[in-house]
C-alpha cells in the first residue's frame, strides 16, 4: 500500500498489528448497555410481538401461539397459576424480541450518526461550456462534474477527473490524518460527504442517488437488508426440525395421560412444550449475527453479508500483500556499510547530503540514520548547490555542492554512472549488495563523483507482533501467503522473518487471481486484501475480499468487505470474528438442548402429581409443589435469555487454539454447564417462589 | 460357559470379524471381489443389466421402492396362496389378509415382527421361499443403502452413488449365503432341526400325554434370522426353542451372527472413505452405548423382581427368573435379548414382557435409541451416521467453521435430510402410539392394565417401527387394528428413513470436498465419539422420556424404589 497520508510516518500510525483498532469513524462506541438503546429495544420489543414478524422464527412463533392457547385457558378457568404460566410464556417472547432489538438498535444507532453527515449540501455542478451552476447534491446525475475546492463538502461518490487535492475522511473512517486524492491512477476516488481540506478539484459523479457509499454503509449497519445467512438457515432448519419433534411428543401426553386415568392441564402441556423446544437459542439466533456484522463495523470493518463473515470463519488461506500488512511498508535505512577501504563516517556524511533533499520515508530514514549514527547535523550548504531529484530514467537521485557529485540509487544505475565519470566498482561492491539483497533488504549505493563509498542497506521492517499473530493463524488451521512483488530472494528472506507459511514472490494481479483459483479448486476458501483497480478480479474471485478504503472505487465494489481504516492486517481481526459468530451459535444451540434434561424433571413429575404421585421420585429437586415446579421451569426458560443477551451481543471468548482443544472447552462449558446450570436455578426460583408465596 | 468367557470369547471373534469382514465387505462393494462372477453374470444377464452402469439417488431410491413393493405383493401372495401351494404338510391353508399384510411388510422391511406361530400358522414354502428368502434380501437391502451413504462421503463431485440391483445382487452372494451356508451346518450339527416332515407326534409316558413337537426347515432360516438382524424364527419361543437354538454354542454363535455385521460395517465405511480411524470413532460409540445398556438391564434382572419382593420373597436367587431361558440363565438370556434389541434383530431367549419393569425398560430404550448400537444390517450404520451428521453440524459449529464431515460441508440440505431421517422415527413411535391408546381396539390390545399395559402397547410400536421385530409380548397383536398400524408403523420407520438417507447420499457425493486443517473439526477423535453418544441420548432421551415416564418408570415406582 503506498503511503498516501500527508504526514510521514502515517505508514507507522497503522503499523500495530496485534491490538485491534480504537474504535472510531461510524463505530461510536457505546456500551452494551446504553440507555437510550435499551429504551428504544423495549418499544421495538413490543412492536415485534406481530403475529407477521414472529411468523418468520419457527421456534418462537410457536411460544406465541402457545401463550395464546393458555391465555384463553385462563380466561376460561381463571386462576393464579394459569396466568403466571400466560404472563412468562408472554415475557420470553417479549426476551426474544429484546435481544433482537438490542442488537438492531445498536446498528441503528450507527446509522443515525452517518444520516446525520448526509445532509444536503449545495454543489457546483460544471457544465460543459465551462460555467458553473449551483444545485442541490441530491440532483446530481451519475456522469456529472462538480467541482470542490477547500472548505466544500464533496456532494456525491465520485472521481477526480481533474486536480490534486487534501482530504478529510475523518467522517468515515475517523482517520484524522487527511488524505492526498488525485486524478488518474489509484487515488482518484472520493467519498461523498467527506470534506476537502486544500486545492481544487473537479469530480466527475459516478453513484446514483441513493446508492452512494454512504447510502450502503447505513443500509448496512440498520440490516436493513439483513438475509439469513446458509449457516443461520441450516441452524434454523435444525432447530424447527424439534420443534417439530416436541410438537407430539407433548400432543400424546394428552392421549397417554387420559389412557393412564390422568387429567392433564392443556396450561400444563403448553408449559412444557415450550420450556422443550429451543427458545433460548431461538430467541437469540438472529441477534447474535446482526452483533457480529455490529462487530466488524466496532472495528471500522463494513461487510456487505453476512455470508461474507461467515465465510471469513471458514477462511483457510489468507493472501496478504506483504507491504502494510507483513513490513511496515517503508523500507528503513539500516546499515552504513562501506567499501574499498573508505569508512562509515565517510559513507555516511555523503549518504547524508545526497539525501538530504529527499523526502520520501526512505530518504529521510537516511538522513534520521547518519543523525544517529554519527551525530551529523543539518548543514549549511552555502549558496553553491543543486539537488539532483530521483527520475525513473536515471534511477538515482543526490546533490552537487561544491563541486561535488554526491549520488545515491540502484547498484546498476550507480555503476553505469561511476563509470560514466571514469571511475571504477570496486570488487567487493557485488558481494554486498548480493548480500543485502539476499537478506530481504534493499541496496542503495553511494557514490562521491568516481568514487564509489558503499552501500546504504534499506530495511523492510517487519511489524512487531505479525510473527505471533501468524502462529494463532496456524494454530487455527489456516494457512498465510504473502503476495509481494519483490524479487523472490527478497521475499523469501522477509517470509521467514514474519513467518508466513509461503510466499508469491514478483506477483502480478494475473498471478494472484491464479493462485486464488488453484487454492479454491483445492476447496479452500479465500481471504485476501486489495486496494487498487488491478486488484479487483482477485478481490471478486477471494471468497473473503477486503477493500482498502483508500483504494479505488473498482476494488471496493469488487470486495465483499470494505476496511475504513485502510489497515490490512486487520484481515486477521476479520477472521477471528467469524469464527466467533459461529461459535457463539453452536454453543447457546447446545446450552438450549442440554437445559431440556433439567425441565424435564421438573415438570413431568408435576404433570402426573395427581395420577401417580410415585413419579415424585424422580424429582430431584425436590420442588415445592407441581405448581411451583412448573412455573420455575417456565420463568428459568424465560430469564435465561435475558441473561444470555449480552453473551449474544459480545460472542462467545475466542481463544486461538486447535479444533479439538476449542471444543473440548466448548462441549464443557456449555454442553456440561447446560446440563447442570437450570438444576440450580430452577431450584432458586422454585425456593423464591415459595418464599412468597407465588404457587 | 460362565458370563465373562463369553463376552471375551465374542469380543475376540468380533473384533477379528470386523477387521476381516469389514475388509472384505468394502472389496465387495468397490467391486474388486469377482470369484462368484458365475453366479453373478447370468442375473444380471437374466434381468437386462448393465453392471456398469450407476444410478443418481433418485433413481437408486426409485429401483429400491420398486423392488419393495413388488416384494411384499409376492410374499403377500404366497402365504395368502400357501395352501394351494406345495410344502403345507400340515395343510394351514391361507393367512389371514390383515396378518398376510403386517407379514409382509415386516419380513421385506427386515422387521420379522410376527403376529402368529410359525409353527401353527406358516406352510415350509412360506417359511423358505417367502421369508427367509426375504430374510436374505432386506438385509442386503439395508446394506445397500449404508453403502450408499458411504459412497456419498468417499465420492467427490460424483452424480451418482452405485447401482441398487448389483449391490444387493453382490451383497446376497458375496456376502450373506456364504456365511449362512457355513453356519448353518454348524447350527444342524448341534442339533438345530432341518426336515420338510411335519410335526413329530410325541408320547409323553412320564405325563401320559401326547406331544406334537414342532419340525421344518428350521436351520436354514436361523443363521440369516440373526445374520441379517431379522430376527424373525420358523417357531413362536423363537432362541428359547432347542430346535432353533440348541445348545450353548449355537446360542454363544448366536450372539456373535447378530452382532457382526452391523458392527463390521463400521471398519467396511472407514475403509471407503480412507480412515480406519472414522470407523472406529463410530464403533466405538456403539460399544459403549451397547456396554451402558447391557450392564444397566443385567443389574435390574439379577437384582430380582421387585413385584416378588413386594409379595415378601427376600431373596431371588439367580435374579429375575421369570420368563428366562432356563438352560442359559438371566445373565446369557439377557446378553441375548439386550443385543438382539439393539441389533434391530428381535429375536428373543426369553419373554421381554416378564422382564422387571425397568429391565425392560432396557431393552425398549434400547430401541428408542434409533437401533445404532450397533442396530440392523445397513440400518445401523446408516442411522448412526444421520446422528454423526447432527452431533459434527452442533460441534462443528463450536470450534467456528461451517461444519464438515470427512470433507463434505454440512449446509441447509444435509441438515434437513439428517433432521428428518433422524427424527421421524420417534414421531411415528408417539403418534401411532397415540393413537392406539385413544382407540377402543388399540385400547384391548394389552393383556395388563395401568402401567405395564401401557408399556405393551408402546414396546410393540417401537419395535415395529424401528424395524427390530422383539415382542414384549402380552399385547394381542393379531388383531386388524394392530396388523394394519403397525405394517404402516413398520413401512416408515424403513422407507421414511430410507429415501432421505439416499437423498443425503446423493447430495454428499455431489459435493467437493473441504482440504482438513488444523481448524478442521477432527471426527475420529474419542471427543467425537462422545459426542454422538451424548446426540443419540439426548434425541432418544428428550423424546422418550414422557412416555417411558408413564410406562416402565412409573411402574417401577410403584413396586418400589427405582434405584
Amino acid at each position: 500500500m503506498p503511503n498516501d497520508t500527508l504526514t510521514s510516518d502515517g505508514g507507522a500510525l497503522a503499523a500495530q498489528a496485534s491490538p485491534p483498532s480504537q474504535p472510531r469513524g461510524v463505530a461510536t462506541s457505546r456500551s452494551l448497555f446504553d440507555r437510550e438503546i435499551l429504551l428504544e429495544a423495549t418499544v421495538a420489543s413490543l412492536k415485534k410481538l406481530d403475529p407477521r414478524v414472529q411468523f418468520r422464527n419457527p421456534v418462537m412463533f410457536v411460544v406465541l401461539v402457545g401463550t395464546v392457547v393458555t391465555f384463553l385457558e385462563s380466561i376460561a378457568h381463571p386462576g393464579l397459576f394459569d396466568w403466571s404460566i400466560t404472563v412468562w410464556l408472554l415475557l420470553t417472547v417479549i426476551f426474544a424480541n429484546f435481544a433482537e432489538a438490542m442488537a438492531e438498535g445498536r446498528g441503528k444507532a450507527q446509522a443515525d450518526a452517518l444520516r446525520r453527515m448526509r445532509s444536503e449540501t449545495e454543489a457546483r455542478q460544471l457544465l460543459d461550456d465551462g460555467s458553473e451552476r449551483r444545485v442541490l447534491a441530491g440532483a446530481l446525475q451519475k456522469g456529472d462534474l462538480v467541482v470542490c475546492e477547500a472548505g466544500d463538502l464533496i456532494p456525491s461518490d465520485g472521481e477526480i477527473t481533474d486536480g490534486i487535492a487534501s482530504i478529510d475522511e475523518s467522517a468515515i473512517t475517523g482517520e484524522s490524518a487527511p488524505v492526498i486524492r488525485e486524478s488518474g491512477g489509484d487515488r482518484s476516488a472520493v467519498t461523498g460527504g467527506t470534506k476537502v481540506l486544500s486545492d481544487r478539484i473537479v469530480v466527475r459523479i459516478t453513484a446514483e442517488r441513493g446508492h452512494t457509499f454512504l447510502d450502503r454503509m447505513i443500509q448496512l449497519v440498520e440490516g436493513a437488508n439483513r438475509k439469513k445467512t446458509p449457516n443461520e438457515i441450516a441452524l434454523t432448519i435444525l432447530l424447527a426440525a424439534l420443534t417439530i419433534i416436541f410438537l407430539p411428543v407433548v400432543v400424546v401426553l394428552q392421549p397417554f395421560g387420559h389412557y393412564s386415568g390422568a387429567t392433564v392441564s392443556v396450561v400444563v402441556l403448553v408449559a412444557l412444550l415450550v420450556c422443550l423446544i429451543p427458545t433460548t437459542i431461538g430467541a437469540l439466533l438472529s441477534a447474535i449475527g446482526i452483533a457480529g456484522m455490529d462487530r466488524l463495523v466496532q472495528r471500522n470493518v463494513l461487510a456487505m453479508s453476512g455470508r461474507a463473515v461467515e465465510a471469513a470463519g471458514d477462511t483457510q488461506t489468507l493472501l496478504l500483500d506483504k507491504t502494510g500488512t507483513i513490513t511496515l511498508g517503508n523500507r528503513m535505512a539500516s546499515e552504513f556499510l562501506p567499501v574499498a577501504g573508505h569508512d562509515e563516517e565517510q559513507l555516511a556524511e555523503a549518504a547524508q547530503l545526497a539525501s538530504l533533499a529527499d523526502e520520501t520515508p526512505e530518504g529521510r530514514s537516511i538522513v534520521v540514520l547518519a543523525k544517529n549514527r554519527f551525530n551529523f547535523r543539518e548543514r549549511d550548504l552555502g549558496s553553491e548547490h543543486a539537488f539532483v531529484p530521483f527520475s525513473a530514467l536515471t534511477r538515482m537521485s543526490g546533490l552537487d555542492v561544491d563541486g561535488r557529485k554526491l549520488r545515491k540509487g540502484a547498484a546498476e544505475a550507480v555503476k553505469l554512472w561511476v563509470a560514466a565519470e571514469g571511475g571504477r566498482t570496486p570488487g567487493d561492491l557485488d558481494s554486498i549488495v548480493e548480500r543485502v539483497s539476499r537478506a530481504g533488504s534493499t541496496p542503495l549505493v553511494v557514490a562521491d563523483g568516481a568514487t564509489v563509498l558503499g552501500v546504504i542497506e534499506l530495511k523492510d521492517v517487519v511489524k512487531q507482533g505479525i510473527r505471533e499473530r501468524f502462529n494463532e493463524m496456524r494454530a487455527l488451521g489456516i494457512r498465510t501467503v504473502m503476495i509481494t512483488g519483490d524479487n523472490p530472494l527478497t521475499a523469501a528472506a522477509i517470509a521467514s522473518e514474519a513467518g508466513v507459511d509461503d510466499f508469491l514472490a514478483e506477483a502480478t494481479p494475473e498471478a494472484k487471481l491464479a493462485l486464488i483459483r488453484q487454492e479454491q479448486e483445492d476447496g479452500k476458501l479465500v481471504a485476501m486484501t486489495g486496494d487498487g483497480t488491478n486488484d479487483a478480479p482477485a478481490l471478486a474471485q477471494a471468497d473473503v475480499g477486503v477493500a482498502m478504503n483508500s483504494g479505488t472505487t473498482a476494488a471496493k465494489e469488487a470486495g465483499n468487505m470494505v476496511d475504513l481504516d485502510s489497515n490490512p492486517t486487520k484481515l486477521l481481526d476479520i477472521v477471528e470474528i467469524g469464527k466467533q459468530l459461529l461459535i457463539t451459535r453452536g454453543a447457546l444451540t447446545t446450552f438450549s438442548i442440554a437445559n431440556d434434561v433439567a425441565k424435564y424433571f421438573a415438570i413431568i413429575p408435576a404433570l402426573f402429581a395427581a395420577t401417580y404421585h410415585q413419579l415424585g421420585a424422580v424429582d430431584v429437586m425436590r420442588l415445592h409443589s407441581p405448581t411451583s415446579a412448573v412455573l420455575s421451569a417456565v420463568i428459568f426458560n424465560a430469564l435465561v435469555i435475558i441473561a444470555l443477551i449480552p453473551l449474544a451481543l459480545r460472542g462467545v471468548k475466542f481463544r486461538p487454539m486447535s479444533a479439538t482443544q476449542l471444543l473440548r472447552r466448548n462441549v464443557w462449558i456449555y454442553g456440561i454447564g447446560g446440563l447442570v446450570v437450570p438444576f440450580v436455578f430452577i431450584k432458586l426460583i422454585d425456593l423464591f417462589l415459595t418464599a412468597v408465596r407465588w404457587y | 460357559m460362565s458370563l465373562t468367557w463369553t463376552l471375551v470369547l465374542l469380543v475376540a471373534a468380533l473384533a477379528i470379524a470386523w477387521r476381516f469382514l469389514g475388509s472384505y465387505m468394502a472389496a465387495v462393494f468397490e467391486g474388486r471381489v469377482q470369484f462368484l462372477g458365475f453366479l453373478e453374470r447370468p442375473i444380471y444377464r437374466l434381468a437386462g443389466l448393465d453392471r456398469t452402469r450407476e444410478q443418481t439417488w433418485q433413481r437408486y431410491g426409485t429401483s429400491l421402492v420398486v423392488y419393495s413393493g413388488v416384494a411384499i405383493l409376492v410374499v403377500y401372495g404366497m402365504i395368502r396362496l400357501q395352501g394351494s401351494l406345495p410344502l403345507d404338510p400340515q395343510h394351514f391353508g391361507a393367512v389371514s389378509p390383515a396378518l398376510s399384510w403386517n407379514t409382509a411388510v415386516s419380513f421385506v422391511t427386515n422387521t420379522n415382527w410376527q403376529n402368529y406361530s410359525g409353527e401353527s400358522t406358516m406352510s415350509y414354502l412360506s417359511q423358505m421361499g417367502a421369508l427367509a428368502v426375504q430374510q436374505f434380501v432386506s438385509a442386503s437391502v439395508g446394506i445397500a443403502v449404508a453403502i450408499a451413504l458411504v459412497r456419498g462421503f468417499s465420492r467427490n463431485g460424483s452424480p451418482t452413488i452405485g447401482n441398487f440391483w448389483v449391490d444387493i445382487v453382490r451383497c446376497t452372494f458375496y456376502v450373506l449365503v456364504p456365511i449362512a451356508i457355513a453356519f448353518s451346518i454348524v447350527f444342524i450339527a448341534q442339533g438345530a432341526v432341518q426336515t420338510f416332515a411335519g410335526a413329530a407326534q410325541v408320547h409323553d409316558v412320564m405325563n401320559g400325554a401326547r406331544q406334537s413337537i414342532p419340525r421344518g426347515p428350521i436351520a436354514s432360516m436361523e443363521v440369516i434370522k440373526q445374520l441379517g438382524t431379522n430376527g424373525g424364527g420358523a417357531l413362536n419361543a423363537n432362541g428359547a426353542a432347542p430346535q432353533e437354538n440348541p445348545t450353548g454354542l449355537t446360542n454363544f454363535l448366536s450372539f456373535f451372527l447378530l452382532l457382526v455385521i452391523p458392527f463390521a460395517l463400521t471398519y467396511t465405511f472407514g475403509k471407503m472413505v480412507g480412515s480406519i480411524r472414522q470407523g472406529i470413532a463410530l464403533v466405538a460409540a456403539m460399544v459403549l452405548l451397547f456396554g451402558v445398556w447391557f450392564g444397566f438391564t443385567s443389574w435390574a434382572e439379577s437384582r430380582g423382581n421387585p413385584a416378588v419382593a413386594a409379595a415378601g420373597v427376600r431373596y431371588q436367587p439367580g435374579g429375575n427368573m421369570e420368563g428366562k431361558e432356563v438352560r442359559f440363565g438371566v445373565a446369557q438370556s439377557v446378553l441375548y435379548d439386550v443385543a438382539s434389541t439393539q441389533t434391530s434383530t428381535g429375536s428373543v431367549d426369553g419373554s421381554n414382557d416378564s422382564y422387571t419393569p425397568i429391565g425392560g425398560m432396557g431393552l425398549l430404550t434400547g430401541m428408542m435409541l434409533g437401533e445404532v448400537t450397533p442396530g440392523g444390517a445397513g440400518s445401523g450404520l446408516y442411522t448412526i451416521l444421520l446422528f454423526a451428521l447432527i452431533a459434527v453440524f452442533l460441534g462443528g459449529l463450536m470450534v467456528g467453521r461451517t461444519p464438515e464431515y470427512l470433507g463434505k460441508k454440512i449446509q441447509a440440505r444435509e441438515v434437513k435430510l439428517a433432521a428428518l431421517g433422524a427424527l421421524v422415527m420417534p414421531l411415528v413411535v408417539l403418534v401411532t402410539t397415540g393413537v392406539a391408546v385413544s382407540l377402543p381396539a388399540g385400547r384391548a390390545g394389552p393383556l395388563n392394565k395401568g402401567p405395564h399395559g401401557f408399556t405393551e402397547i408402546l414396546y410393540a410400536l417401537t419395535s415395529q417401527t424401528n424395524n427390530n421385530g422383539s415382542a414384549f409380548a402380552g399385547l394381542s397383536g393379531n388383531t386388524a387394528f394392530y396388523n394394519v398400524i403397525g405394517g404402516v408403523d413398520m413401512l416408515l420407520g424403513r422407507f421414511a428413513i430410507i429415501v432421505p438417507v439416499l437423498a443425503l447420499a446423493g447430495v454428499l457425493a455431489a459435493k467437493q470436498p473441504v482440504p482438513s486443517s488444523a481448524g478442521t473439526f477432527k471426527t475420529d477423535t474419542p471427543l467425537f465419539s462422545g459426542l454422538v453418544v451424548g446426540v443419540i441420548i439426548i434425541i432418544g432421551a428428550l423424546t422418550f422420556f414422557p412416555a417411558l415416564a408413564l410406562g416402565p418408570i412409573v411402574e417401577q415406582l410403584v413396586h418400589g424404589k427405582f434405584f
